[in-house]
């Protein structure tokens, strides 16, 4: 009842005179105006929640040191303080969009990182370089078709154009080239894997 | 269907308000504050 009676001037004065039963009376009145003014700019909670914090830290602030000389107009000035702060917080935004993870939806299940670190990028050329030194050992002829086929990416028609031999011997000679690999790397037990 | 959804934010919309802690917190804060002033100069001092 009382709340109702005493206007927001005189308690704005009270407040600065000292009573603190002033401001709880201000923030009780107007609290919802203000936080749905916040929320419906930010729709967040937690942010409308800050945004009213930091809001009333100011007013209080700006009043107890006696800043204070728009008398009769408390609400619109709260407001404006409301709405310069929700400016400033979509515009710290902007510069450092913020992604709410905290949802079921993870962005971590659509982003990852595909590219080897660097144990296993040595692993990997140790592992290339064995099975260029395991190439080495094939007889010539194998050992030609399987460079041109593997690491040319050619096909078997420009090897065989290119080798002088038929499709089939082509086919015949990167066979036995496999066959010949596996047995290498069975007979000396050589690990390509890490 | 604009109706309904409009009716719907606008109701919510007033629902809201600050947490009790918020508040309080910001009561507190205001118990804490003094400002000293000290030749022309202004101090604010928070106290717990």
């Amino acid at each position: 009842m009382q709340h109702e009676i005493i206007s927001d001037a005189l308690l704005v004065s009270n407040y600065i005179k000292g009573d603190e039963n002033a401001l709880e009376i201000l923030i009780t009145r107007h609290k919802q105006k203000i936080y749905s003014f916040i929320y419906s700019k930010v729709y967040d909670r937690d942010v409308a929640e800050d945004i009213f914090q930091d809001t009333f830290i100011k007013v209080i602030r700006t009043l107890k040191r006696g800043a204070y000389n728009e008398e009769g107009k408390f609400l619109p000035w709260v407001m404006r303080i409301s709405h310069n702060l929700v400016i400033d917080f979509f515009r710290k935004n902007n510069r450092m969009p913020k992604f709410d993870n905290s949802g079921d939806f993870s962005i971590f299940s659509v982003l990852s990182d595909n590219s080897l670190n660097a144990e296993k990028t040595i692993i990997k050329e140790q592992v290339e370089n064995d099975v260029r030194r395991l190439v080495d050992e094939l007889p010539e002829d194998q050992k030609e078709v399987l460079m041109m086929r593997i690491y040319n990416d050619m096909s078997f028609k420009e090897i065989s154009d290119r080798t002088d031999v038929s499709i089939n011997t082509a086919l015949g000679r990167m066979r036995y080239a496999l066959i010949n690999l596996r047995k290498i790397i069975d007979k000396h037990n050589i690990v390509l894997t890490d | 269907m604009a109706k309904i959804y409009s009716e719907n934010s606008i109701k919510n919309l007033n629902d809201l308000k600050p947490r009790e802690e918020t508040v309080n917190f910001l009561l507190n804060y205001s118990k804490a504050l003094s400002v000293i002033n000290c030749n022309k100069m202004k101090f604010e001092a928070l106290l717990n």
